[in-house]
């Protein structure tokens, strides 16, 4: 293991020496590395002085904190340029071919770029830190408690491998380093918003939520270098030299793999979408899974904060929550509104939002969307057995009927949404990722069509015509 | 040695190789020729376990190029067209590099990197930045890094075509000698001159096909037919009379010299010259007519075309 280790050092510390021979990597960094911490002490030293005229004292504990993010945050994106032109580079430049007919590894080449494009930034990112947090000290500003420099540290880390590992997979993926930098806007606009929230975040001082964004961005950039390896093709590296948009070839794929070879709707239901099916089962049965843990946190999080809230309450909140119930519209009045073909528009339309979110973030946020949707059924059946009323009824008349259908179309149209961020960060030999892509559109629009929206169909129209009618009679005795 | 059955690919809806079965033995030399874009390139990337085959296989140094990438990998030596050079690097560190990718311990790429370097007469220049390095001086090194492992297969494209008369003839020296030490060698080579100095099997690729393959003699005869040769006389001779072997055809005739073509040289030749002396001709000269494997090349490539063209 240590001399396959030992190649992996081999690949990176090459490029390491190039980029030490290099003034024009240099100098940014150097200069973003000693410059930047001086400029940041002497805005903190100026927003002292101004925030003490006003005794804003939690601004001014937040200070620190918040800049030691901001210069960590600077020399790291020199990371990206390095990590962006690490293979596509390399093709530009010729070099890549002896270097992939060597006798290296997929996996030591890819870690071997990684390395390189985090080593260097990182270190110069930890020395920023390090000579701003001498000065601050030197100015007896007050230092951040030792949790939060860790979370400040572990932040800075998961920024640069989140950042590298996103460069490196548009690097493997583009024909050039000029598309690639292009590109490059799909890491630094996602990371600046994130920085944006964390710096909420660390203002708020809410430190628990700040190490679920580590967490977070730790597991993204894990998936990100899972996805980076999964696709890294010798053969697609060189073998392809100019991007171009083939639409044509686009929509013939897609068409192909959607429609599977079938002439009639018949054949199509019963081979080419049970195929499909069958491949998304494993899936399903994840999202039931997470169905079950979803309801139960729904559930305890509403008997469990809901309860001692109604439990603290003073009489005045008490009736103050029953006027505000008692304004809530007559299920009379909006039946009319509610039609079938709003809800069915509804539900599709956040079947359609949980795919989206899911594809943008290896499931991610599809699945917390859907956990989210779970969640509610359950957490409604804790308020009304908390507001004295029997659950159940409600339940088998209010939800039952047409959740029938609707349950199971959301649970299979986010068992999609999973299959495509599972499939996407698994290999697939011969097949370039656009196609992998393209592929799993198909699976996802043949479901989506095939099951999702005729589910959807039925339930909508119980829900409009069958379900107020159990509901109000429920309701009424 | 290489061994190729059926070796095809696909890119998309254009097949860059189709069909291609090679057999090299080790000793042996193989010339790629074709074309720019006849496939030579994605040949060579297959063999190399780069590319992966659309269809049929293919063996190099005993391992499958699907199922063995790695080892295949580091049986083989490859010059690619572009030569991959790190510019900031030294030779030496570059040569060093290559042997520790390759598990090489530390004195044998001392000795190798030394060797190398001293036989393509870069000694001298090792210890400068690549990025000064003249074109021809790039190649050397690049072939130095092909050869730094010393593989039992090697596969050279173009491994002479940006040198000087006299680096090229060192080159071409180092690719005789490595034959002879039972090395496996594909040239990929638009140098026809020096395909015919090195080469033992020569395959003409078209449109990724190949057209045409074997020794250089089997070459000619298929393609230009059988030999000709030409008498010279010292002075006007009346050929009348004279009687050929019945498996030699008489192309052309003046007073002072005849051609004619032989099926089989070796047993016809003498008694052509029988013939000639019992009719007392002066005879001045009796010579092969020069074919080269320009003249093959070229006729494949017309035919082809031509084909094609009918098509």
């Amino acid at each position: 293991m240590f001399s396959k280790l030992k190649l992996v050092w081999l690949v990176a510390g090459r490029e390491l020496r190039d980029q030490f021979r290099d003034w024009r990597v240099l100098a940014p960094m150097l200069i973003l590395t000693l410059c930047f911490p001086f400029l940041m002490n002497e805005f903190a030293k100026q927003t002292v002085d101004f925030l003490n005229q006003y005794n804003a004292d939690l601004i001014l504990e937040r200070l620190v904190p918040f800049s030691i993010m901001i210069i960590g945050f600077f020399p790291i994106t020199v990371s990206l340029i390095v990590a962006l032109e690490s293979f596509v580079g390399e093709k530009e430049r010729g070099t890549i071919e002896p270097l992939l007919s060597a006798p290296l590894d997929d996996w030591q080449l890819y870690f071997g770029k990684l390395l390189v494009g985090v080593a260097t930034p990182l270190l110069a990112s930890y020395v920023s830190i390090g000579l701003y947090l001498f000065m601050a000290s030197r100015q007896r500003l007050e230092m951040p408690p030792a949790p939060v420099m860790v979370q400040l540290f572990f932040l800075t880390t998961a920024h640069a491998f989140l950042m590298v590992s996103a460069a490196i997979v548009i690097s493997v993926q583009s024909t050039s380093v000029k598309a690639a930098n292009l590109l490059a806007s799909f890491i630094v606009i996602p990371v600046a918003i994130l920085m944006q929230g964390e710096a909420v975040m660390l203002f708020w001082g809410n430190e628990q939520v700040l190490w679920l964004a580590v967490a977070g961005v730790m597991i993204i950039a894990l998936l990100l270098i899972r996805v980076g390896l999964a696709h890294f093709q010798r053969e697609y590296l060189l073998g392809r030299e100019i991007d171009v948009i083939n639409l044509r070839w686009l929509w013939r794929t897609f068409w192909f793999n959607f429609r599977g070879g079938a002439g009639s709707v018949g054949f199509w239901y019963r081979n080419v979408l049970s195929a499909a099916f069958r491949r998304i089962l494993p899936a399903v049965f994840f999202t039931v899974l997470i169905a079950g843990v979803s309801l139960w946190m729904g559930y305890d999080w509403i008997m469990v904060n809901t309860a001692e809230t109604i439990a603290l309450a003073s009489p005045e909140d008490l009736q103050k929550m029953e006027e505000r119930v008692r304004e809530l519209p007559d299920l009379e009045a909006i039946r009319d509104s509610i039609s079938a073909p709003f809800l069915f528009l509804n539900n599709t339309r956040a079947v359609a939002v949980i795919f989206l979110a899911g594809l943008v973030s290896f499931s991610v946020l599809g699945i917390l969307l859907y956990m989210v949707n779970i969640g509610l059924i359950g957490g409604i059946f804790a308020l009304l057995q908390l507001l004295g009323v029997q659950p159940w009824p409600i339940f088998l008349a209010g939800v039952v009927p047409h959740g029938i259908f609707e349950i199971p179309a959301l649970m299979i149209g986010s068992a999609v949404a999973l299959y495509f961020g599972a499939a996407l960060v698994t290999p697939q030999t011969g097949k370039s990722m656009g196609e992998v892509i393209i592929e799993l559109l198909a699976d996802w629009a043949k479901i989506f069509i095939g099951v999702v929206v005729p589910l959807m169909a039925i339930a909508a129209v119980i829900e409009a015509y069958i379900t107020p009618g159990l509901l109000l009679n429920v309701l009424g005795s | 040695m290489i061994e190729t059955q059926d070796l095809s690919k696909q890119f998309h809806d254009f097949m860059a190789v189709d069909g291609v079965n090679l057999s090299v033995q080790s000793g042996q030399i193989l010339a790629l020729l074709g074309q720019n874009g006849a496939g030579k390139t994605t040949t060579v990337r297959m063999l190399t376990a780069l590319l992966q085959p659309s269809r049929g296989w293919a063996r190099v140094a005993g391992y499958d190029v699907v199922k063995n990438g790695h080892d295949v990998r580091a049986s083989v030596g490859v010059l690619t067209e572009q030569h991959g050079l790190y510019m900031r690097m030294t030779a030496i560190e570059y040569l060093d590099y290559f042997g520790q990718v390759y598990s090489l311990s530390p004195s044998a790429r001392k000795t190798r990197s030394d060797n190398l370097l001293e036989y393509f007469g870069l000694a001298e220049a090792a210890h400068r930045r690549i990025g000064e390095y003249s074109k021809g001086m790039r190649q050397k090194l690049a072939l130095a890094r092909a050869m730094m492992h010393d593989p039992g297969v090697l596969l050279l494209d173009e491994p002479t075509s940006a040198m000087d008369p006299e680096s090229a003839r060192l080159v071409r020296d180092e690719i005789s000698r490595l034959k002879s030490a039972s090395r496996t060698i594909i040239i990929c080579s638009h140098n026809l001159t020096e395909v015919e100095a090195l080469a033992d099997k020569i395959a003409i690729i078209y449109r990724g096909r190949v057209l045409l393959q074997g020794t250089l003699d089997e070459l000619k005869s298929q393609v230009l037919g059988a030999p000709e040769y030409e008498v010279k006389f010292t002075e006007a001779w009346n050929s009348t009379g004279l009687e050929l072997p019945k498996d030699v055809e008489m192309l052309s005739q003046t007073p002072t010299s005849l051609k004619v073509r032989v099926k089989r040289p070796e047993e016809m030749n003498p008694q052509i010259l029988n013939a000639l002396s019992s009719k007392s001709a002066p005879v001045m000269a009796f010579q092969e007519e020069a074919r080269t494997l320009e003249q093959v090349y070229l006729k494949v490539m017309a035919d082809a075309k031509g084909r094609e063209h009918v098509q």
